[in-house]
């Protein structure tokens, strides 16, 4: 065992500063990933639970592909492939969005540092590729959550005069949600490890980040290590903090 | 579109620079889809035994068995998987005092990786069975470790045969982060040929993308049938 350890080096100077803006991107990518993933989740589910065949085939056909597989596939899929299919207008509209925030600016009244909320093609094509491959988790989730509702729920909404949609948005989905807060716990918590594989397609996270530090300082192991460390940190506050949420607000469905 | 460039690479996804000879173990430098199950093979099978391991150790009462399982599957659950590949790649060298080679890495990260969530799914069937099963086992002279064996195990075990097909699919898709360190399965086979060509992205992507699912599919599928069929025999309470 002769390997030099240089924590200090760590914690100090360009490998401290690039671990920060990569804590902070990581964080801003799952979390911007997480809100589109829970709406995009609920809708595909609605759509699986509408009488209406096609918008079931369509809806089975997507959470089947995309939790049948690989993120990396899909995360290279859409950064490499998807200008196939996707209007040439909204490309080259992805491709300026670099120049959006390209300094520092202030936004209600807030100093923004430029590269914290730098919107580029990177960041949008992980944030698309997230978004869609736990929507399709979330959505087999919910689904789960909405047959563990009696089925005469959704007759008696429809017997007081509410539509499907109304039904659905008034009766079922505020019960449901709340059943399945702690599979969504842990969906939250594999977005955010997820993140990670944005990496491949130069997203600026906390993974990208430690390889950088690895290759300019050649502190691979210290430079993992914090990282691995920050990951459970993160992890641990998530899981903590909705578990306490969810001993508070879980309700008990009446049957 | 460009569908001869799949067409000609087609049997390089399918097991990339693998050389088949008469030397055991036969199949040398494994590369394509051909790797990606031989690594998730490798992967689920060791992580059976170290999950069955970590998973019993959580139930233990004594705490110097449970305490290094609670720490084990928490750190590994609360961590990506590729950090853990990059950490290990460079810890290996620390440990030992030489690099391991890609292919190695990744195989033990599948493993060590995989093993904690089958060690939560141990955990889980051996709870979800009645707590008279266990009393009766002591009950009629059998010890602790006994009872496990004969009584708890054969039970809990089969119960959780859906689960590990499933934590083998996520396996299977998780192999594809490998090709990260530059083992040649099948997401690296595509990198290449993607690299090569360069005009492909979209059909090389998409081709990759239907092998995975086709596997993927057809076990998730299985799983879902065999979770209806032994429902039907579990013991529960009452």
């Amino acid at each position: 065992m002769d390997y030099n350890f240089q924590w200090h080096k760590m914690f100090s100077g360009e490998p401290a500063q690039w671990m920060w803006d990569g804590f902070v991107t990581t964080l801003q990518i799952s979390s911007i990933s997480l809100i589109c993933a829970m709406l995009l989740g609920i809708i595909i589910c609605v759509l699986r639970m509408t009488p209406f065949k096609p918008f079931q085939w369509f809806s089975l056909a997507y959470t089947e592909f995309f939790r049948n597989t690989p993120l990396l596939i899909q995360i290279f899929f859409w950064y490499n492939a998807s200008h196939v299919i996707i209007p040439t207008a909204i490309n080259e509209w992805m491709n300026d969005l670099y120049y959006w925030f390209p300094g520092p600016f202030s936004m209600f009244g807030t100093q923004f540092v430029g590269e914290w909320v730098l919107f580029n093609v990177e960041l949008i094509t992980g944030v698309i590729a997230l978004t869609v491959y736990t929507s399709a988790f979330i959505a087999e989730e919910i689904r789960a959550g909405i047959f563990s509702i009696p089925k005469n729920q959704l007759e008696a909404s429809r017997a007081v005069g509410l539509s499907f949609l109304q039904g659905y948005r008034y009766v079922i989905l505020p019960q449901a949600l709340r059943i399945v807060i702690p599979p969504l716990i842990s969906q939250a918590l594999n977005l955010i490890k997820n993140s990670s594989l944005c990496m491949v397609i130069g997203v600026t996270e906390m993974m990208f980040q430690a390889t950088q530090i690895e290759s300019y300082h050649a502190i691979p192991f210290e430079a993992f290590s914090v990282a691995l460390l920050i990951y459970m940190i993160i992890s641990l506050i998530v899981s903590f903090c909705i578990t306490m949420y969810n001993k508070h607000f879980m309700i008990q469905v009446m049957y | 579109m460009h569908w001869d460039i799949v067409i000609h690479n087609f049997d390089y996804f399918l097991w990339g620079q693998t050389q088949f000879d008469g030397v055991f173990p036969f199949i040398h430098e494994p590369g394509g889809l051909l790797a990606a199950i031989i690594l998730a093979a490798i992967g689920i099978f060791g992580a059976f035994w170290i999950g069955l391991a970590a998973g019993l150790m959580r139930l233990s009462k004594r705490w110097w068995l449970k305490i290094p399982a609670v720490c084990y599957v928490e750190m590994i659950r609360g961590m990506p998987l590729l950090l853990l590949i990059f950490w290990f790649f460079f810890l290996a060298p620390v440990l030992i005092g030489q690099t391991l080679p890609a292919f190695t890495t990744t195989m033990f990260c599948f493993m060590i990786f995989t093993g904690a969530y089958v060690a939560e799914i141990v955990r889980a069937g051996v709870l979800a069975l009645p707590k008279g099963q266990l009393e009766a086992a002591r009950g009629s002279g059998l010890s602790q470790v006994q009872a496990m064996q004969f009584v708890i195990l054969p039970q809990a075990l089969r119960n959780m045969i859906p689960s590990f097909v499933n934590q083998f699919v996520s396996l299977i898709k998780d192999t594809s982060l490998a090709a990260i360190l530059g083992v040649g399965e099948l997401t690296r086979t595509g990198v290449q040929v993607d690299n090569r060509e360069m005009v492909a992205s979209f059909e090389i992507w998409i081709t990759i993308a239907v092998l995975y699912f086709m596997i993927c599919y057809v076990l998730t599928s299985y799983s879902r049938r065999l979770e209806a069929q032994l429902s039907r025999y579990q013991a529960r309470d009452r």
